[in-house]
């Protein structure tokens, strides 16, 4: 370990709660995106153990509505559209372009600030009364007729808006203004492109989702008719503007747990991935398209049938930037010096459970279909796949592959390895079932269903129970692995990018020096200072091509 | 009887085969893609297995032609599910003429249905077989869904407008329905049984239970009097408001020179909100009855007013559009 690096230049609470260090400013985030995924994962144990009788094991309905929709809203808002942008991309944004830390340090503390202080307001409405809307907050229902603790909920979303973002603008300037000598747009690590393109989708659909809770927020207090029928108002409306936010959500999950997984493959291939434009290049098509989607969440709304026809049409357009990169991922394995270890499982386990959440995307875009899918178990599958099984597995591989970059340590590898599959038999067992429950005919949030419906159930909360495990169990030895886990360091795979040039842990500037990017990204060929069996050096760089 | 773990419900709808074949076509397609990609990751997983710790792998730049292949073959399979899919959908929100209507209500937590002669049904829905029927949806309250997994269809009822949704049962039986769009604390149990009869049986059921509702056309015609609707809406178009004879289906000329069919739609919006379409020739003065009805009150009306489509259409005091050439 070096002798000084970030976690022990300073000491006390006050070096914490006041840093400005991007790295100590991602492990706030760490702490308080964990306790929120604990929220969420205990209220969805809940659920499950709920439905596993027709009638309703376990609370009443009023409080099973409760429950579902406490665990969407500390899942997507608490835990998902965070996760890995705050926590991963704060600590490796700036080592990945070779700067000391993002543009606007101090605005990036205050971005964490804000989500606690939402997440203070979330919490307080759980505290009394809780909230029962669903976390789609459907109008005139939160609107008008709920009558659990809507107003600070929605009040608690808007604060948090505001972090999502400052944290986009941040990541935006920085990826603009403070790449190192040499790092070109081109020589940019994948997952600061799909970074790139998730700020944009932040900066430009946080602020629709803050000011719709807020007209609904302001329709429940004082009886404006935005939305409520009996007011004037159009209830079909709130779904056009939630969902034009909400659906670039699922890529503000979603773009930079690919972002992991660019990095996670070549390095554990050991060659340069392929189609690397192409996989640059769909982040930002992914994120284009995704904002003019949002209607396929209405096809049975009553909207339109030429609305409907076009926005199935774009819902299978922004299908295809997700497939090319499943291909160009595939393609790198192919002559690949594949290892075995818990990160790149957790990278081939991400693909396999979001190629089925992809293209289950398929069937819920196809009008025909949706007519009978639409709102059933089918899509709660279908978006967990995408959610957890895409974004939460990027995550969790995301943290195996930085963590001794994070903590200057390696985890157990046997035991990762083990958790790695837990997760993936856990999963597939847990949501499968729920895609043939849809297609019977079950709705979502249902907190009891009839006679025929139990098996599937049954086996969904068997799955649950494993799928628990898998969290748990990372959890526990990567805490263990802080103090007793082999000292890792600087490039234990060893991997191509510039974080990984640096000390592990890094220290507060991040480099000693700053460096100057001369090679390709993921190139192990030319790279001797990797010391793998190829390795001359590329002929010195032709200067003065910009 | 199906299996004991069923992996489809009972096709008992015009519709049910249709959604099932392209679920089938789909499946297909997907599972394809599915198992290529899984095996290609499986066999290079552990064909390319690092034999020496500092061992490489080959490096390959990419090739634009395999990415221009895995760009356009998905292309053309996703348009011909988007294409196929359009086409169920299409037909699935166009309602053949000759539709048996039954209107539906839903409210917190229960649905009232009410058949053409105004027999009324809670959590129920009596319907005969191979004869296209149209719901029309409306809420009380909060959004709900009608849905029929057997029928593969299902559609939201919201507040503030009509929904309408068609369907042909092609099979006698009992089959579910439920609510699918959350509506707070009993959204769950806010269901109930579409019962499939044999057009004899539906005849005799419809007949059979007698007494339990006033036809809706009359209790329509007592509200357009309490209302004092008919003080304007007089019958002979001398009125201050146009004749509501012949109006229903019929395409009406309005004020900013479009025209607008009357539709159930059409009509409840003109009772509710009165000035948000007006009928050319004619002063906006008609007040709102937003707020000062029920739903089963407008659809009473509405049937009423519907009735009148046979009546004999005045020369002059009609919002009717004269029959030109223009569209």
């Amino acid at each position: 370990m070096p002798h000084e690096h970030y976690l022990n230049s300073s000491y006390g609470i006050r070096s914490w709660l006041l840093t400005t260090d991007h790295k100590r400013i991602a492990l706030l985030w760490l702490g308080s995106v964990t306790f929120f995924f604990f929220i969420g994962g205990i209220l969805a144990t809940m659920i499950r153990i709920h439905l596993l009788t027709p009638t309703g094991a376990l609370v009443s309905p009023e409080t099973y509505n409760k429950l579902f929709t406490m665990h969407g809203v500390a899942m997507i808002f608490f835990f998902l559209i965070p996760s890995i942008p705050a926590v991963l991309g704060n600590f490796l944004i700036p080592l990945m372009i070779g700067a000391k830390d993002l543009a606007f340090p101090r605005i990036n503390l205050l971005s964490w600030y804000i989500y606690m202080v939402g997440g203070i307001f979330v919490l307080y409405s759980f505290g009394t009364g809780g909230l029962d809307t669903g976390w789609t907050f459907y109008t005139p229902l939160s609107s008008v007729y709920s009558n659990s603790a809507v107003t600070p909920a929605v009040i608690g979303i808007f604060i948090n808006g505001f972090s999502s973002i400052l944290t986009g603008l941040n990541f935006i300037v920085t990826i603009h203004t403070m790449r190192a000598p040499g790092m070109t747009w081109f020589r940019l690590p994948l997952f600061v492109w799909a970074h790139y393109a998730t700020s944009l989708v932040m900066i430009l659909g946080t602020p629709v989702v803050a000011i719709t809770l807020l007209l609904a927020g302001l329709e429940r207090m004082f009886h404006l008719g935005f939305f409520n029928p009996a007011l004037g108002g159009d209830p079909i409306l709130f779904q056009h503007l939630f969902w034009f936010y909400s659906h670039p959500a699922v890529y503000i999950m979603i773009l930079p747990a690919m972002g992991v997984i660019s990095e996670i493959i070549p390095t554990f291939a050991r060659k340069p991935i392929f189609g690397y434009a192409f996989i640059a290049g769909s982040s930002i098509a992914i994120a284009v398209i995704g904002f003019v989607v949002w209607a396929h969440h209405m096809f049975v709304t009553g909207e339109s049938t030429y609305a409907a026809l076009t926005f199935s049409f774009l819902s299978y357009l922004v299908a295809i930037p997700s497939a090319v990169k499943v291909f160009n991922w595939t393609s790198t394995l192919y002559k690949g010096s594949i290892s075995w270890d818990a990160p790149m499982l957790y990278a081939l386990g991400f693909i396999g459970l979001f190629t089925i959440g992809g293209l289950t995307g398929l069937f819920l875009a196809c009008l025909g279909l949706d007519i009978h899918i639409h709102d059933t178990y089918f899509v709660v599958a279908h978006f967990h796949y995408i959610m957890v099984g895409g974004a939460v597995m990027g995550y969790v591989g995301g943290i195996h592959f930085w963590w001794p970059k994070i903590t200057g340590r390696l985890y157990p590898e046997a035991l990762s390895r083990a958790a790695a599959v837990t997760l993936f038999v856990g999963f597939n067992l847990t949501f499968f079932p729920q895609f043939i429950l849809g297609y019977l005919g079950m709705p979502r949030r249902y907190h009891t269903y009839p006679p025929e419906f139990q098996v599937l159930n049954v086996l969904s909360t068997a799955g649950a129970s494993i799928l628990a495990l898998g969290y748990l169990l990372p959890m526990a030895y990567l805490t263990w692995s802080m103090r007793y886990g082999k000292v890792a360091g600087p490039n234990p795979w060893p991997a191509t990018g510039l974080e990984w040039q640096t000390d592990s842990p890094p220290p507060t500037e991040n480099f000693h020096v700053t460096p100057e990017v001369t090679w390709e990204p993921y190139d192990f060929e030319h790279r001797p200072d990797l010391g793998l069996a190829a390795g001359s050096p590329l002929p010195a760089p032709a200067h003065g091509d910009d | 009887m199906q299996s004991q773990l069923p992996i489809y419900p009972e096709q008992a709808s015009n519709f049910a085969p249709q959604v099932d074949a392209l679920m089938v076509f789909i499946t297909a397609i997907c599972v394809f893609f599915a198992l290529a990609i899984t095996a290609a990751i499986v066999i290079f997983f552990f064909k390319f297995h690092r034999k020496k710790p500092d061992d490489v792998g080959v490096a390959f730049e990419g090739d634009s032609r395999l990415e221009a292949a895995w760009m356009v073959i998905p292309l053309i399979l996703a348009m011909a599910m988007f294409g196929w899919g359009a086409v169920v959908y299409v037909d699935y929100r166009h309602a053949p003429q000759d539709t048996l209507d039954v209107y539906v209500i839903g409210k917190q937590w229960m649905w009232k249905a009410q058949q053409p002669n105004g027999l009324k049904e809670i959590n129920e829905l009596h319907v005969p077989v191979n004869r296209n029927i149209r719901l029309i949806l409306a809420s009380e309250d909060v959004i709900h869904d009608f849905f029929v997994p057997a029928f593969r269809v299902k559609m939201d009822v919201v507040p503030g407008h009509y929904n309408t949704m068609w369907f042909r049962p092609t099979k006698p039986g009992r089959y579910h329905f439920f609510c699918s769009q959350y509506c707070g604390t009993n959204h769950a149990i806010m269901g109930g049984w579409v019962t499939v009869m044999e057009p004899s049986d539906y005849a005799a059921w419809l007949s059979g239970s007698s007494g339990v509702s006033a036809n809706p056309v009359l209790a329509g015609e007592k509200f357009f009097a309490e209302k004092t609707c008919i003080t304007c809406h007089v019958a002979d178009g001398t009125g201050r408001a146009p004749s509501l004879n012949g109006l229903y289906g019929a395409p009406v000329l309005l004020a900013d020179g479009s025209t607008v069919t009357a539709d159930e739609s059409y009509i409840r919006e003109s009772i509710l909100v009165p000035n948000a379409k007006i009928v050319a020739g004619y002063q906006p003065l008609m007040p709102t009855f937003q707020g000062q009805l029920t739903e089963e009150q407008i659809l009473a009306l509405t049937a009423y007013i519907k009735s009148l489509q046979s009546r004999p259409v005045p020369a002059k005091g009609s919002g009717i559009a004269p029959p030109t050439g223009k569209k």
